[in-house]
């Protein structure tokens, strides 16, 4: 009789982890074919149009980066926090605090400060107010020992209902003509953008963080306490290493990065606070960390793979009228085959024959 | 002999990169206490587990009564009527006495009346001298009671053979001799016992039959009439002339390193862990808190370690108070965990990492870390230490249990540390590497103060030059290792006799 | 406030509460075999997607309510193999499920938006439904929420006093000792997962075919974390779990009652936040009660995967 079974690998390994990749991207493709059918439409056709949509043009692939960027940085604050094991579920609404700082500086305190100040202080107030509402969460995992999954994500729907209050009420454009939020932000508040394209300097924030993070945690003593703490919480115990504080000051580093997202998306693309700021950016993140296996530099690859999904799907909606929400659905099947390709990688085949 | 119970014939079991049984033959009579004997890692545990259903065994077979059987599963083998008592209590902590010896009955099918459940249970408790309340919750009994659960287990699903594993560590001298008159009455009904051991004494005293295990084979398969004293069983155990005792030079003790006065602490819940300890440390001396583990030592230590506070009393480190030790202070202090695995390293980073775990302190410039420096470092301590490893880079969980307590004694003495705590450390060992452990420490004594916490009388009289016996969180007396009189006196301090 | 005004209150809060209080017994019975399931949202709405097209397409709300059980149940299967046999990452296998589930459900949803199909009407028990407040507010109810009176107490004596129960608790507090007492802990875990899943759809179908009723995208609005949050809180006890849900459903009676009867005490947006803001502070009060504390905590082998060395 031939048995066999998993048998984990001492060492992880790496072909097997891109051979796993590959698998995974293919699987995920047929399970989106799937989809597809059912709603009657051709996946074929249906990933012609996605694909022509995301490629087709200069203009689609600067569109691509544009989405590319707020994904960075929320795929980088949930990477920060997943590498000492805190799930920070809040991006999104970190993403919305962040926006509201940014478009409370801009409007109300731009006129006070002398006009080169506006931007640093817009940029700052996102990473604050960001870092602000991850800490709530954070402060009470640490001091009282809350789920910080069920805090943020509470947190999420609270940002959500405040930001619509603000901007259908106390902040709203009184010369609006009915479409709700606020007035237009000064332009000395507005991120400058690349000439021609939409792509804003939002990505230079997002490519320097992704550096920064990378350098904390190879060469630092921080980061080198965030692995030990990752890896072994009790490890990191016994070496007298301060947990508590660094999981509140990561919590403050991932929700600060999570806000300048929002801050990015109000300054950079939409120019005021409005409805479009939470679009499930915060979540997506979610699987752009762990495509990249909380590898910085990973996850500014993984946040250009999956904003050229976003776009694509935009595409279909408008050829196919198919709901962009295919989106989401082929990100969550994609999710679900790396981590059922991480087998390969960190387990192996065995099979043998025994004597009946 | 009668017709052996049960038969294992040519059993082998691999696991990655060791041979853990290869081909061994053992016959287990009925109404007979069978001793399994070997040191750590010969592979009885494997081969009982083999047994027990657990694992499946690569080659051979197991006869039960003459006929073949094949156990998938260790529900199999309680069907057959075979049952182990492991090492770790395989208990629910959270659930009560009568909980867990319900769990896994045949009988009754669907709706459990708790009643009779704990009226069985006290039935079989008072027949087989096993006290224990049905309605206490597991994980507040202590290690010896929770052991009684277990073989209560095995006594209510009628098991025709019943595995211990390492029963006596966790014992009392007192709990072990009420053990052996529960497991002769046992034998006595016609079940048969199987006794894994390491302690030659034990195996005096109580087994029939005695079977010898060495590097996952049998050697040896003897009654104890036919052995002539326990040098003889060790040689046969470790295939040379073990010397059973350590060459230990005397070293004139220096100033106080650790000194406690009147120390009380909590543990994790709140209740008293330990109280009014007093003892000092020397330089030069091995000091040893022996205790059946579970009487306080872990808290006492995590009080050390400064990860939990002192609720009363004064500690003074190096002559200053422990609280407001700095990190200086902390830093000459080496601390050797028990759970060399889970709490000692890093078993998913590499070595140089996990060398880092308790020095990275020495490697820090403004922050960054200085990585290449501790690498080459790392590369040093694996030469010296003769740790075998496949270079800085391995990872951690590359290492064998040996192996990895040399790198973390390596680690800890790296720091030149004027203070030892060393808790178990060499449970799990083989007696080579154990050996090992104890010079390098007896070593460290013209350096340091040396703080031994251990279970292991052996261990604990080979090495150290004063003895504090620890029961339910307070020292029962402090002995003089010269004083042969004193030693006599350890036994019943174990079991809560104070000295004197 | 008045006699009818109390009916109303307690009648709106008992029908808040059932599809929180369905997905939370599930949840607590996949969190006490041992397996975290963060996809409550996103079963939940494929449940109620599910529910309500199949009422629709066939005009039977039985018919609604199986479906939406056999899908919540499949969804939970494929957590189930990820978690229990792949040994994933249980929290991003959760948070993957739910990002598949909810856009799936809004994916296929689509077509079904603003239709009105089968609904639940209000079944009064008779003589029961007489008595004062209680009466009506209890026993006039849609029959889903009879069934979940006669769940919770069925599923707490299951957990307490069969042996399937007992089978199930201690597969989650300690897989190892389970499995030496040759329970299948694998299989355990599966069909626990399962029935969680079974349980989350059950109340996304609620939600569509009694509650709402009709399908609208994100119709759950959170209520599946809120799920999870209350097996906390009930400390993984179906009765304390319970009683979670219902305070709850209470805060959002107390929304609702005071957004219809437009009292401007407390701003609209702040009414909305409550229930979340709620849901956190419960949270809180529990972690921090440290008498609860030292006696009750999660199933020791919560999240983490069985594996028997071989």
């Amino acid at each position: 009789m031939t048995r066999f079974r998993l048998e984990q690998r001492v060492e992880p390994s790496t072909a097997g982890r891109y051979a796993g990749y590959a698998v995974a991207v293919g699987l995920a493709g047929c399970m989106g074919g799937i989809v597809f059918l059912l709603v009657g439409a051709n996946p074929l056709t249906a990933y012609t149009v996605m694909a022509r949509g995301a490629f087709g043009s200069l203009h689609d692939l600067s569109e691509i980066v544009v989405k590319a960027i707020p994904l960075m940085l929320c795929g980088l604050a949930v990477g920060v926090a997943a590498k000492i094991q805190v799930w920070n579920v809040g991006g999104e609404g970190q993403l919305v605090l962040g926006g509201i700082g940014a478009a409370g500086v801009a409007l109300f305190l731009a006129p006070r400060v002398p006009p080169s100040l506006v931007l640093p202080l817009v940029v700052a107030a996102g990473f604050l107010a960001g870092a602000l509402w991850a800490f709530l969460a954070g402060i009470l995992r640490t001091t009282l020992g809350v789920n910080e999954i069920l805090t943020t994500l509470m947190l999420n729907y609270v940002a959500i209902y405040w930001v619509e209050h603000l901007y259908f009420g106390p902040w709203r454009d009184p010369m609006g003509m009915g479409f709700p939020g606020t007035a237009i932000l000064p332009e000395v508040a507005w991120l400058p953008r690349l000439p021609g394209t939409r792509i804003h300097l939002g990505l230079a924030l997002a490519l320097l963080a992704a550096v920064l993070l990378q350098a904390v945690l190879s060469r630092t003593r921080w980061g080198y306490e965030m692995r030990v703490i990752g890896e072994n919480e009790q490890a990191a115990r016994y070496a007298g290493m301060p947990i508590q504080r660094t999981i509140l000051w990561v919590m403050c580093l991932s929700g600060g990065l999570a806000g300048l997202a929002g801050m990015t998306e109000v300054s950079g693309i939409h120019y005021r606070l409005q409805q479009g700021l939470a679009v499930g950016y915060g979540y997506t993140g979610i699987i752009v960390a762990w495509l990249a296996r909380l590898h910085p530099g990973g996850i500014v690859l993984a946040a250009l793979f999956l904003a050229s999904l976003l776009v694509g799907g935009d595409q279909l909606q408008a050829v196919m009228h198919l709901p962009s929400a295919v989106g989401l659905v082929l990100e969550g099947a994609l999710l679900f085959c790396v981590l059922g390709s991480d087998l390969f990688s960190r387990y192996r085949l065995r099979w043998w024959t025994s004597r009946a | 002999m009668a017709e052996p119970a049960i038969c294992l014939r040519g059993i082998t079991k691999r696991f990655p990169g060791v041979l853990a049984n290869d081909g061994i033959d053992l016959s287990i009579g009925t109404g007979m206490i069978h001793a399994l004997l070997g040191e750590n890692g010969a592979g009885k545990t494997t081969l009982m587990n083999v047994l027990a259903g657990r694992y499946r065994p690569d080659a051979g077979e197991i006869l039960r009564a003459g006929v073949p059987v094949r156990f998938r599963s260790p529900r199999d083998a309680l069907r057959a009527g075979i049952g182990m008592v492991h090492q770790h209590v395989m208990l629910v902590a959270n659930h009560t006495v009568a909980e867990n010896v319900a769990l896994g009955l045949d009988a009754p099918r669907c709706l459990l009346r708790w009643r009779h459940i704990e009226d069985q249970v006290r039935r079989l408790s008072e027949t087989y001298g096993l006290p224990v309340d049905p309605h206490a919750r597991v994980g507040e009994l202590s290690l010896g009671q929770q052991q009684r659960v277990e073989i209560l287990k095995l006594l209510q699903r009628n098991v025709t053979l019943l595995i211990l594993d390492e029963p006596t560590a966790v014992l009392t001298p007192t709990e072990i001799a009420a053990l052996f008159v529960t497991l002769r009455r046992i034998a006595r009904e016609g079940r048969s016992v199987i006794f894994i051991t390491h302690k030659l004494d034990e195996v005096m005293e109580i087994a029939d039959r005695i079977t010898v295990l060495r590097r996952g084979r049998c050697v040896a398969d003897l009654v104890p009439a036919d052995v002539d004293n326990r040098r003889e069983l060790a040689r046969l155990m470790v295939g040379r002339e073990v010397l059973l005792d350590i060459h230990r030079e005397p070293v004139p003790p220096g100033e106080v390193v650790l000194e406690l006065r009147n120390c009380s602490g909590d543990d994790a819940r709140g209740h008293p862990a330990f109280r009014n300890m007093s003892f000092a440390v020397r330089r030069g001396e091995v000091f040893a808190i022996v205790g059946v583990a579970g009487n306080g030592q872990a808290q006492l230590l995590a009080a050390l370690a400064g990860s939990a506070s002192f609720s009363s009393g004064q500690a003074l480190l190096f002559g200053k108070p422990l609280e407001s030790a700095g990190c200086r202070a902390r830093d000459q202090v080496g601390y050797i965990p028990e759970d060399r695995a889970a709490v000692g390293s890093v078993s998913g980073l590499d070595l140089t990492d996990n060398v880092l775990l308790t020095t990275y302190h020495r490697f820090c410039r403004r922050g960054v870390l200085q990585r290449r420096a501790a690498r080459a470092r790392t590369q040093g301590l694996l030469a010296r230490f003769q740790v075998a490893a496949a270079g800085p880079d391995a990872l951690g969980r590359q290492l064998s249990g040996g192996n990895l307590q040399k790198l973390i004694l390596a680690r800890e003495l790296s720091k030149e540390p004027r203070l030892i705590i060393a808790d178990q450390p060499t449970h799990g060992l083989d007696i080579g590497a154990t050996m090992n452990v104890w010079n390098e420490l007896l070593r460290q004594r013209a350096r340091a103060g040396i703080l031994l916490v251990s279970g292991d009388l052996t261990e604990v009289l080979s090495l150290s030059d004063r003895i504090a016996v620890i029961f339910r969180g307070e020292l029962m007396g402090i002995l003089s290792a010269a004083d042969p009189e004193a030693i006599a006196e350890i036994g019943p301090m174990l079991a809560g006799v104070r000295q004197g | 406030m008045n006699l009818h005004t109390l009916t109303f209150v307690l009648s709106i809060t008992l029908q808040s509460s059932m599809a929180v209080l369905f997905a939370t017994i599930g949840e607590v019975f996949t969190e006490r075999s041992g397996v975290l399931n963060l996809g409550v949202e996103g079963v939940m709405l494929m449940g109620a997607l599910s529910g309500f097209a199949t009422a629709y397409g066939t005009q039977s709300l039985a018919l609604g309510m199986v479906a939406a059980m056999l899908v919540g149940g499949g969804l939970s299967l494929v957590h189930a193999l990820f978690t229990i046999t792949v040994r994933a990452n249980q929290v991003v296998c959760g948070l993957a499920l739910t990002a598949v589930g909810m856009g799936l459900s809004s994916f296929l949803g689509r077509p079904l938006i603003g239709r009105v199909g089968a609904r639940f009407s209000a079944w009064p028990i008779p003589l029961l439904s007489d008595v004062p407040v209680l009466g009506s507010a209890l026993f006039n109810q849609a029959t889903p929420v009879y069934l979940a009176y006669a769940l919770v107490p069925a599923v707490w004596f299951f957990l307490f006093h069969t042996r399937a129960g007992l089978n199930l608790r201690s597969v989650g507090e300690n897989p190892a000792a389970a499995d030496s007492a040759g329970i299948p802990v694998l299989a355990t875990r599966y069909v626990w997962t399962a029935f969680g899943g079974m349980m989350a759809g059950l109340g996304g179908a609620y939600l569509s075919l009694a509650y709402t009723p009709g399908w609208k995208e994100n119709m759950t609005s959170g209520q599946g974390w809120i799920a999870i949050a209350m097996v906390i809180f009930g400390l993984w006890n179906p009765w304390r779990a319970a009683l979670g849900a219902f305070l709850f459903g209470g805060v959002n009676a107390v929304q609702f009652t005071l957004e219809a009867n437009q009292i401007t005490l407390v701003p609209s947006y702040i009414l909305r936040m409550l229930p979340y803001l709620f849901t956190i502070a419960i949270l809180v009060l529990i972690t921090r009660s440290k008498a609860i504390r030292a006696r009750v905590s999660a199933p020791a082998g919560l999240g983490v995967p069985f594996e028997r060395e071989e």
